[in-house]
């Protein structure tokens, strides 16, 4: 079962808000919160591969993007 | 803004004049576990967080609240009619050549509470996590007083407390869960 990593919420927007809102928002749900003890024989990456991404697993890596790029919403 | 009921949220009795035990209770309450630091982490943490778990730390901050008036209660019955000599036996002529009989928001080893005791991350998990740990370490140092003081009414009190930590930790546990939830799937029984 696989997770997303980011999830989306709208907060309270009020009418008299001084700035533009920013809606949905989002914040960030790495894979270790979902795994529990990790299962043995998860599938690996190669080994140069696992030592640019610093995990072997894939179910353990967790893309990152910059705020911008997650799809918060400036409207 | 809040309302304010006139009586504490359980009943505090203090059956023996042991002044030492204020040495240790100051902990939960200028500490960096205690009632005020929790009070403040949480109403503070409550903007920046998803709305479905702000309710819960508005609650539970205004709880801990009532909590920090029952600490500031029990100390305030071992120490308002102890003499300088007693306050000395029990180590606490420091805390009075600085503040006579007055509480003061430090820990047991005279430490002034700090904004540093509270964190704020920003990052909704971080803040629930800190918040799962800050309520166990509060049960520790329940724990721990209770170990180390032989008032049994004092004790009761206390252990409710000890109790109510436990009862906010499992909530804090709750809303780690609904922040990990997948909006979109369908959540069956
Ligand atoms: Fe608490």
């Amino acid at each position: 079962m696989s997770h997303t990593h980011t999830k989306y919420y709208y907060p309270y927007v009020s009418p008299f808000d001084p700035c533009k809102p920013i809606s949905p928002k989002s914040y960030v749900t790495p894979p270790q919160l979902y795994l529990g003890f990790q299962p043995p024989n998860l599938p690996q990456y190669d080994p140069k591969e696992a030592l640019f991404r610093g995990t072997l697993w894939p179910a353990l890596y967790s893309k990152y993007d910059k705020k911008g790029d997650r799809g918060d919403v400036n409207e | 803004m809040w309302y304010y009921e006139k009586k504490l949220q359980y009943p505090v009795k203090v059956r023996e004049c042991n002044p030492r035990l204020a040495k240790y209770l100051i902990e939960q309450y200028g500490g960096a576990d205690g009632e005020l630091s929790a009070a403040l982490r949480y109403l503070n943490q409550r903007y920046t967080i998803p709305g479905k778990v702000i309710g819960l730390l508005n609650d539970i901050g205004t709880e801990e609240f009532a909590h920090l008036e029952m600490i500031a209660t029990m100390i305030y019955k071992l120490t308002k009619d102890a003499t300088p000599e007693q306050l000395k036996e029990a180590g606490i002529a420091p805390h009075y050549v600085n503040h006579d009989k007055a509480l003061f928001y430090h820990n047991a080893a005279g430490n002034p509470w700090t904004a540093e005791y509270i964190q704020a991350k920003g990052d909704p998990i971080a803040d629930i996590y800190e918040d799962i740990a800050a309520e166990e370490k509060a049960r520790a140092t329940y724990q721990w007083i209770i170990n180390v003081s032989d008032d049994p009414e004092l004790n009761d009190s206390l252990r409710f407390l000890r109790e109510r930590e436990i009862v906010h930790s499992q909530r804090f546990r709750e809303a780690a869960e609904i922040l990990k939830e997948e909006k979109d799937k369908k959540i069956i029984f």
